[in-house]
């Protein structure tokens, strides 16, 4: 673990750069992080965001198919949000921990 | 008089019958067991039967064989748990229970992929996670001439998440020794971002692909099957062609639960992960396949599972708390090819090491290394699932909880 420094907020992240403590999120270190992956963000990522934050605050585990089924997107269009590993970079865009890939 | 029910007779529901028959008294508990199917299978025979290895018969056997005396033993199929009421309704009668135990296992939900059960399933499309899907394969492998096979993962959790790797595997040992070899080529698919799940056996393994020259693809993730072209295609358009699809569906629990409102996106039961009892309901205690735990879903886990949860069952009903013990210990050999296996041992936070076992030192099994020892310990399991498994027997030194003696812990995962 160590802190960084993100949009001028001191946060801590893992040592894959997943923020440790969700509350330090704001939308502006959201940008700042998808910015480095190379993904501007929408109204729609956002939406998108906060839907997983919502999940994460009620403990529930967080699928690409439970995403799908949320109504707010279709896994076609998560993946033309979030390229290459939607639900891990969406996760870390979001300031939340990694999802547990299943074993 | 009171009663402990018992949803499925597979690999976990029989155990927990053989467990507890023993432990609870006869004139206070009925322990009844209800199941849909007569025939109990060896699901990890699946894996060998395409190629011959097995015979039918080898992988099945009538399941009341391993049903203990004072076990009241139904054939039906269930339609409905109804927790609010502790009743369970079956096709033509209703159940009462103080105690439920679900063990319904999980399945292959092919409909769930876009144009898979199309004009080419068990036609150029198989799987081999079901008897019939097996059988199918093996008659198709027989004569198949050669060309381009895909191995193919469709989302996990899948249950013995190493079988699909073992079948590419045993595949290129199988063509080789049919002399065609040159005529295959096969190529591993998966949604992961590498071709084990865990990450220290990506680093240590990955010889054993290029060894077999079977190709990797990682990160597909699958959204239909084009039955024109003849190809696998990914959410990003990523095409994969194919002659011979081998794939692993999506698995999930039985409807019974999505019915009865137990259970999460694929129907498995949410369950607390040391102590297994439901989360939504404290008589109700889920093993095996159906419940939700980030364990793999696998028979020997479900016999360490088996372990810790006759104690809590036992505990429950005297008014006790519960252990909190299951700590997601899994113990699996991998065939790879050529009469040798790998064994890798690990639980919900310990990657699988380096070492002996079970015993310290002396092994005779290797841990996550090939060796011919080990082969023959994938082949002894057969035996001893008929044979001690089942029965509620433990595995002679061979803990409940994973143990740390004798394991070197010297892998480093590739950071992803
Ligand atoms: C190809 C393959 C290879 C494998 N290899 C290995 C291996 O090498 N090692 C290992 O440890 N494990 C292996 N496994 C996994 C192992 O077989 C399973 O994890 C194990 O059988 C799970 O036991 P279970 O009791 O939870 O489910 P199951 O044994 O599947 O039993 C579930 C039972 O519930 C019944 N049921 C479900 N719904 C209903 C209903 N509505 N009404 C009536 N009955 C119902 C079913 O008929 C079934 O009998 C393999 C599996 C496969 C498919």
């Amino acid at each position: 673990m160590s802190v960084k420094t993100i949009a001028g907020v001191a946060v801590n992240i893992s040592e894959e750069g997943y923020l440790e403590d969700m509350s330090q999120w704001n939308e502006e270190i959201a940008n700042e992080i998808a910015k480095e992956i190379g993904i501007e963000l929408t109204p729609k990522h956002f939406e998108v965001l906060n839907y997983l934050r919502d999940k994460t605050a009620a403990k529930e585990s967080l699928t690409i198919r439970g995403v799908g089924k949320s109504g707010i997107v279709t896994i076609k269009e998560l993946y033309g949000l979030f390229p290459k590993g939607p639900l891990k970079f969406s996760s870390k865009i979001a300031g939340i921990p990694k999802p547990t890939s299943c074993i | 008089m009171k009663n402990l029910l018992i949803l499925g007779a597979g690999t976990s529901g029989t155990m927990m019958a053989n467990h507890l028959r023993s432990k609870l008294y006869l004139n206070k508990w009925n322990i009844t067991i209800v199941d849909q199917y007569k025939t109990h299978y060896y699901q990890p025979g699946f894996l060998f039967l395409p190629f011959d290895t097995y015979t039918e018969n080898q992988v099945k056997k009538v399941g009341e064989k391993f049903i203990p005396m004072g076990v009241n033993y139904i054939q039906k199929k269930i339609e409905k748990i109804l927790p609010k009421e502790n009743k369970v309704v079956l096709e033509d009668e209703t159940l009462n229970y103080d105690v439920l135990i679900i063990a319904t296992g999980s399945k292959i939900a092919p409909e769930e992929t876009e144009g898979l059960v199309g004009p080419l399933w068990k036609k150029d499309i198989f799987d081999f996670y079901t008897y019939e899907g097996s059988l199918a394969l093996r008659n198709k492998l027989r004569t198949w001439e050669g060309g381009k096979l895909v191995v193919h993962i469709t989302e996990m959790p899948i249950k013995c998440p190493v079988a699909p790797l073992e079948f590419a595997f045993l595949a290129d040992s199988y063509f080789r020794k049919k002399g065609m070899r040159d005529k295959v080529d096969i190529t591993y698919v998966t949604p992961l971002t590498g071709a084990f799940t865990k990450p220290t056996c990506s680093t240590a393994l990955a010889y054993l692909l290029k060894e077999k020259d079977i190709h990797l693809q990682s990160d597909f993730a699958i959204e239909h099957v084009d039955n024109d072209t003849k190809e696998i295609v990914d959410y990003e358009d990523r095409r994969i062609p194919f002659d011979l699809l081998v794939t692993i569906p999506t698995n999930m629990g039985d409807e019974v639960i999505e019915r009865s409102g137990l259970g999460d996106d694929l129907n498995f039961i949410p369950t607390d992960h040391n102590t297994l009892q439901s989360k939504a309901h404290e008589n109700i205690f889920v093993i095996g396949d159906a419940t939700n735990v980030p364990a793999s879903k696998a028979g020997s886990v479900a016999h360490f599972q088996a372990e810790t949860l006759t104690d809590n069952i036992l505990l429950y009903i005297d008014g006790y708390p519960l252990k909190k013990e299951f700590d997601g210990h899994a113990n699996c050999f991998i065939e790879t090819g050529n009469n040798k296996a790998l064994l890798i041992d690990f639980n919900y936070v310990t990657e699988p090491v380096h070492g002996k076992f079970p015993f310290a030192k002396i092994g005779p099994l290797q841990l996550l290394k090939e060796s011919v020892f080990n082969h023959w310990g994938k082949l002894a399991f057969r035996w001893i699932y008929w044979n001690m498994l089942l029965k509620g027997i433990a595995i002679p030194f061979v803990s409940r909880n994973m143990s740390f003696k004798g394991k070197v812990f010297d892998i480093k995962p590739d950071e992803k």
